[in-house]
């Protein structure tokens, strides 16, 4: 258990080298200079050379990935060039948001999933598995941002319900002191401010929710077919017991494993998606901010969001791993 | 024949969807009294597991049953809507299935999957119902019970876990057990002792039982009565050491020469001949064309 679970750890920081060097080489072969973006018109040659001295960027590339790698081993990330304010405490900021925009969406994708699977199943071969198969094509077919373009045309424009941008209402003069505004509302009971919060949370979580929900939904409803003529599903039948406790109690339990596995796989999906889908909805994130920053060319913000998100999807793979080894008898055991 | 009866299956008849109608059972007629062991014995195709599915309301989708009746006690079964059949079944009928192996629920334990019908139909607080599956526990034989409820299927043998499923089906006191093949799947140095557990716990819970296999050895060794099925028609029936002793129907005689014994060494299997095959098929074809015709 301590061997594998120190082995996890060894790949997880092998993975993170990977990732940290191929941003470091992708973005110094991409086009586009920093400093170029940052000085005026009547900068001196001289001024040029100061700057790229005082932000590391006139040694070798090899130097300067040493160098870097050595700093972030100490914790730092550097200085955003645009900002011009410490990179850690910038996602410190940001992060947050985009963790209750991921964390809400993965829930509501998980629920409605399941709750469509389950609907299926218990409507097969009649209008119940029609309908939830029709809606999970239809899901499937259209990705996030069009889903936030046309729930913003439906809930922001036709029929205004939800705000469409921001992550709260600044006029409604609430104080936080976390940068999880959802959660610290929910905790010290502000009501006010946890309607505020979630009323902005809608779209985005949807938009990113909708797709995931359907993708759950298909490929736990192939596994609950599979199980449901399973014979220990017999037996519960002939123990009198009801479709939907069959389906909830025996069925699922063996079904759902899988389909965390892919879920997990598909929240690393969902997490690249919340950059696109904070844009469109100008929700104060992390994924907007990398925007900004490969906009300004910010070579140092880029690479801590960029690493923090790597940082996240190593960490999602290995709660999928413990999760499904949990829920699994066999595996638990073994 | 005023004999009191637990089940009567009366002229039931049933065609496949899929293979253009084809009869499946032919006017199949039998009764279980209480407390009796009642074969039903064929080859495979002969009907035996679908008239057992039939009782259960759960033949294949491809099987429509096109007429006869199923009386459970003063019920008919076949008249039901499906939570009408689930109540009656989850309370007086029980199954003890063919494959121990698949028949568990792999995510659960043993705990969960013995106690859950006793808490759904008889009122048992979770106490109380595990309390009587340590005691059917212990009328299987079965070693260290207090373990095996926290178990899960896959950590017991075969063995196990089909004594788990028998003392399972007679939680409830059902009135009816449906055996369908449980021998079949298991090492035949188990057989016999799961046979002989089977026998005990029907005597114990004076249980009428429904026993489907396709071997006449396991006939005599634990059923009182037996219906042999050909093609989904009755073939003989009558009490187990009359059919085997004194077999009347040409096809149970070849049947029964056809079953290896100890006491009676053979060179190679004896297959049915032809001739019987034969005759059988023109009494099946008669039987059609009488009831289309």
């Amino acid at each position: 258990m301590i061997a594998g679970a120190a082995h996890r750890a060894a790949m997880m920081a092998v993975t993170l080298f990977g990732v940290a060097l191929v941003v470091f080489v992708l973005l110094r072969v991409a086009p586009g200079d920093p400093i170029a973006m940052m000085i005026g018109p009547g900068a001196s040659p001289a001024d040029i050379v100061a700057l790229r001295a005082h932000y590391g960027l006139d040694g070798s590339l090899p130097m300067q990935f040493a160098v870097w790698l050595g700093a972030m081993l100490h914790g730092d990330f550097g200085t955003s060039i645009s900002l011009r304010r410490d990179v850690v405490a910038l996602i410190g900021e940001r992060l947050p948001a985009t963790l209750e925009l991921a964390f809400c969406a993965l829930g509501v994708a998980l629920v409605l999933g399941i709750a469509l699977a389950v609907i299926g199943t218990l409507g097969k071969r009649r209008a119940g598995e029609a309908v939830v198969d029709g809606a999970t094509g239809l899901l499937l077919a259209i990705p996030d941002f069009v889903w936030a373009l046309l729930l913003v045309l439906l809930f922001g424009v036709a029929v205004p319900l939800f705000p469409m941008s921001g992550r709260v209402d600044p006029s409604l003069g609430a104080q936080f002191h976390t940068p999880f505004y959802l959660l610290e509302a929910l905790v010290t009971g502000q009501g006010a401010a946890v309607r505020d919060a979630a009323a902005h949370l809608v779209m985005p979580v949807l938009a990113l929710a909708l797709p995931l929900a359907a993708i759950i939904a298909r490929v736990l409803k192939g596994a609950l077919d599979e199980a449901m003529v399973q014979d220990y599903v017999l037996l519960a039948r002939v123990k009198g017991f009801s479709e939907l406790r069959i389906v909830t109690r025996e069925a699922l339990r063996n079904a759902i494993g899988p389909t965390l596995a892919l879920t997990g796989v598909q929240f690393t999906f969902l997490l690249g998606g919340t950059v696109i889908v904070e844009r469109i909805f100008s929700f104060p994130g992390l994924g907007n901010m990398a925007i900004e920053g490969v906009i300004n060319r910010d070579l140092p913000l880029i690479q801590g969001i960029v690493l923090t998100f790597g940082f996240l999807f190593i960490l999602t793979n290995l709660v999928v791993d413990l999760t499904v080894v949990g829920l699994n008898p066999k595996l638990r055991h073994g | 024949m005023s004999e009191p009866r637990l089940l009567s299956i009366e002229g039931l008849s049933a065609v496949s969807d899929r293979d253009n109608g084809a009869p499946i059972l032919r006017d199949v007629s039998l009764a279980v009294a209480p407390g009796e062991i009642h074969g039903l014995v064929g080859e495979s195709g002969a009907g035996k597991s679908t008239i057992a599915r039939a009782i259960l309301g759960m033949t294949p989708r491809t099987v429509r049953i096109t007429q006869g009746a199923i009386i459970l006690g003063n019920t008919e079964l076949l008249s039901l809507d499906a939570r009408q059949l689930r109540r009656l079944l989850g309370a007086e009928v029980a199954l003890i299935p063919q494959d121990p192996l698949t028949a568990l629920n792999p995510s659960r334990r043993i705990e969960a999957q013995m106690t859950d019908g006793l808490r759904m139909w008889k009122g048992h607080s979770a106490k109380s119902a595990r309390e009587r599956a340590l005691t059917l526990l212990d009328e299987v034989q079965m070693r260290e019970p207090e373990r095996v409820m926290r178990c899960y299927p896959h950590e017991l043998s075969g063995g196990m876990r089909q004594r788990v499923l028998i003392a399972a089906a007679f939680a409830l006191e059902p009135k009816l057990v449906i055996a369908d093949e449980p021998t079949t799947a298991l090492d035949v140095t188990v057989q016999k002792q799961i046979l002989k557990l089977i026998r005990a716990m029907q005597a114990r819970h004076k249980t009428g039982a429904i026993f489907v296999t396709h071997d006449l050895g396991v006939v005599a060794q634990i059923c009182d009565r037996v219906t042999l099925l050909y093609q989904g028609k009755v073939m003989e029936h009558g009490l187990t050491a009359d059919l085997l002793l004194k077999p009347r129907h040409a096809y149970t005689k070849a049947l029964v020469r056809a079953t290896p014994r100890y006491d009676r060494p053979v060179d190679g299997l004896i297959p049915v001949p032809d001739a019987v095959i034969a005759a059988c098929r023109a009494e099946i074809a008669g039987f059609d064309g009488a009831t289309h015709g």
